[in-house]
């Protein structure tokens, strides 16, 4: 909270393994308290990236990606940005996958749009090349 | 994390405190640990209390929810206290469904509860 304090601008977390999801969360709640984020939305959104990054070890090839978090700030609100990058084979309908319901891989299809509802922005570009999820978190 | 689970066995019933940052790997462990508890010492009530875990994702809600299925199977009633509010929020807002699990808000109510379920499941009805 002191004024000048030096941020890290950008943390990075390698997703390989399932034991990625801890450090993922780590980072995310450290981001969130760095923005004074409130338990509710932090839970919401290391909850958010614990489902995109389950997703990243499932769908990406080889189970590979980074997680990038940054802090944001925009008109006098702090908030948390999670970039969620993988190399893997892209979602071919991500209006699809979006919708509750909807999995590939037989589950319960509610990473994605669950996630969606638990932050205030999330967005997805995707490309047979790979997939980046973004989803920022802003204080109240 | 700490290999073993503590099971703490009160007459017939078991209770267990999930805690901390749990990875996939320990909840699996926390299933097949308490399944086997139950089995061994013939329990007749669980309580898992999950007031120590920071963050319930679908995966971890998943296995809460097969675990007290599989506890169901082998005669016994599970119920689940100590969710946050935050993660209860959370939980309906990701669209786990939970719904089916008997829920306390702490342990006393729990043991509460599951003293009902189980003169309930003594009495033949089944709720
Ligand atoms: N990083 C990714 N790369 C490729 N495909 C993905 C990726 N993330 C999601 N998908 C696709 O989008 C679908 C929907 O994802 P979502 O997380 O909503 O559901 P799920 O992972 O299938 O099930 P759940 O998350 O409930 O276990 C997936 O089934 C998969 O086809
Ligand atoms: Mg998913």
């Amino acid at each position: 909270m002191t004024a000048g304090l030096a941020h890290p601008a950008v943390r990075t977390v390698e997703i390989a393994t399932e034991a990625d999801l801890i450090r993922v969360r780590q980072a995310l709640r450290a981001a969130s308290e760095q923005a004074g984020l409130g338990l509710v939305d932090s839970t919401k959104l290391i909850t958010a990236g614990s489902e995109l990054t389950r997703n990243i070890l499932t769908y990406a090839t080889g189970g590979r990606g980074t997680l990038s978090v940054e802090q944001v700030r925009a008109l006098g609100r702090n908030g948390v940005r999670g970039t969620f990058t993988d190399s893997g084979p892209g979602i071919p309908d991500v209006d699809a996958a979006l919708t509750d319901g909807f999995s590939t891989g037989g589950s319960l299809g509610l990473g994605l749009p669950g996630s969606r509802r638990l932050v205030d922005e999330l967005t997805v570009a995707t490309s047979p090349s790979g997939t980046t999820v973004t989803v920022v978190k802003w204080g109240r | 994390m700490s290999e073993t689970l503590p099971i703490l066995k009160i007459g017939d019933t078991l209770l267990v405190a999930l805690q901390g940052d749990l990875d996939d790997a320990a909840v699996v462990r926390i299933e097949e640990q308490l399944t086997q508890e139950v089995a061994r010492v013939h329990a007749a009530g669980v309580l898992i209390d999950v007031s120590g875990l920071t963050v319930v994702d679908s995966f971890i809600a998943r296995v809460l929810a097969r675990v007290v299925a599989m506890i169901r199977l082998l005669g016994a009633q599970t119920v689940v206290v100590g969710i946050s509010p935050a993660v209860a929020i959370t939980l309906v807002e990701l669209g786990v469904p939970m719904g089916h699990l008997d829920t306390a808000l702490n342990a006393e109510q729990g043991l509460a509860l599951l003293r009902r379920l189980r003169a309930a499941a003594d009495h033949g009805s089944d709720r």
